[in-house]
């Protein structure tokens, strides 16, 4: 849920990475970490388990910087990945200004990637919302792995619709940034839209 | 998704800043903050000003979601207090008109009888000024006055990602 504050001159907007366990969620938060100007960044926070699996959520304040006069900051959180945390990743979900889906390339995390994107829809649903109205950018990572899937077939199962879609290998950084600017971007032009003009 | 987007203008900005100040002295408080509950920091005062606000933001807004979550497993709306102990610093956290969290920071310079009366008015202030940031919020809806994003262009966004 964006906000806007006249008095400090801020936009503030809420991106959420989603996507099934160890799928590369935090290591796309992590790169955007590594790779951002000091000045443009703030903590990066991790509530993982002993093992780094993330246990409630991952945050990383970006500035992006000005528009109109306006600094535009983004949030950056990714969910839990694992099934059972579902009703950790409802709460992070809560607000939510644009949707990065991070799918696990790897041919036998499939069926992990089509659950995890239904579990989105669902819970996006219950919060009124549909996926096709949300500004939403699908990435497939892992395209660096030998047994990743043929690009095609995963679009089919997983972007019929077409959607923005980019090829990532989130270790190396490949494809991160351009997935965080098409989100950035698509979430801008949504809430001009939404705004009425 | 966004029609319930928060946006606070310079006058009521300086409305809750009169409510947080005096917060901080009547609960001889270290530090008070005020947070939307999506964790996006919206006042602040007190000694602390060198912590880390964006994150206190964000973590108090999963705090305040976690046992929010808790309560309706076991059948209550929400836990709307919260109250943190530690060794030389303390936190009380409450949910203010189930949208706003007010964190007080605190230590044995003050007391938690003291920090829970103070809240106690200072939170019915700061819930009727959210509430009319919410009236007028939905009053601009309905007018369709302008935002921000109303007057940024196509151009503007690609400038931003043009660096």
């Amino acid at each position: 849920m964006s906000f806007i504050n006249y008095s400090s001159r801020e936009i503030n907007c809420k991106i959420v990475y989603y996507g099934p366990g160890l799928c590369g969620k935090t290591t796309n938060l992590q790169w955007i970490y590594q790779k951002t100007n000091p000045d443009l960044k703030g903590k990066m926070i991790s509530l993982a388990t002993e093992t780094e699996r993330t246990l409630f959520f991952d945050f990383l304040p970006l500035a992006l910087g000005e528009i109109r006069g306006f600094k535009t900051r983004f949030h950056l959180y990714t969910v839990p990945g694992q099934v059972f945390y579902d009703a950790s990743r409802k709460l992070i979900l809560k607000g939510v200004d644009g949707v990065v889906f991070v799918a696990d390339s790897q041919i036998e995390r499939m069926e992990a990637n089509v659950e995890s994107l239904e579990n989105l829809k669902l819970n996006l649903a219950e919060q009124g919302a549909k996926l096709d109205q949300t500004p939403f950018v699908m990435q497939y990572n892992k395209r660096d792995l030998p047994n990743a899937a043929p690009l095609e077939e995963m679009k089919q199962l997983l972007n019929p619709g077409g959607l923005p879609e980019f090829e990532a290998c989130a270790t190396d950084g490949r494809g991160v940034f351009e997935t965080l600017k098409a989100v950035a971007r698509s979430v801008l032009r949504d809430l001009k839209q939404m705004s009425g003009s | 998704m966004h029609g319930n987007g928060l946006v606070i203008y310079d006058e009521d900005i300086r409305r809750i800043q009169v409510v947080v100040e005096r917060l901080v002295r009547d609960a001889n408080a270290k530090g008070v903050f005020v947070v939307d509950r999506n964790g996006q920091l919206i006042s602040e005062a007190g000694e602390m000003r060198g912590l880390d606000t964006t994150s206190l933001a964000s973590l108090t807004a999963g705090c305040i979601a976690a046992t929010g979550g808790l309560a309706k497993l076991v059948g209550e709306e929400d836990f709307p207090v919260h109250f943190h102990q530690g060794q030389r610093d303390n936190l009380h956290i409450t949910l203010v008109a189930k949208r706003i969290i007010l964190v007080v920071i605190f230590d044995d310079r003050s007391s938690l009888g003291l920090v829970r009366l103070r809240v106690k008015k200072a939170g019915g202030e700061l819930g009727k000024v959210f509430e009319e940031v919410q009236k007028k919020a939905e009053q601009d809806s309905a007018s369709g006055a302008a935002t921000p994003f109303s007057e940024i262009t196509d151009d503007d966004i690609d400038n931003l990602f043009s660096a």
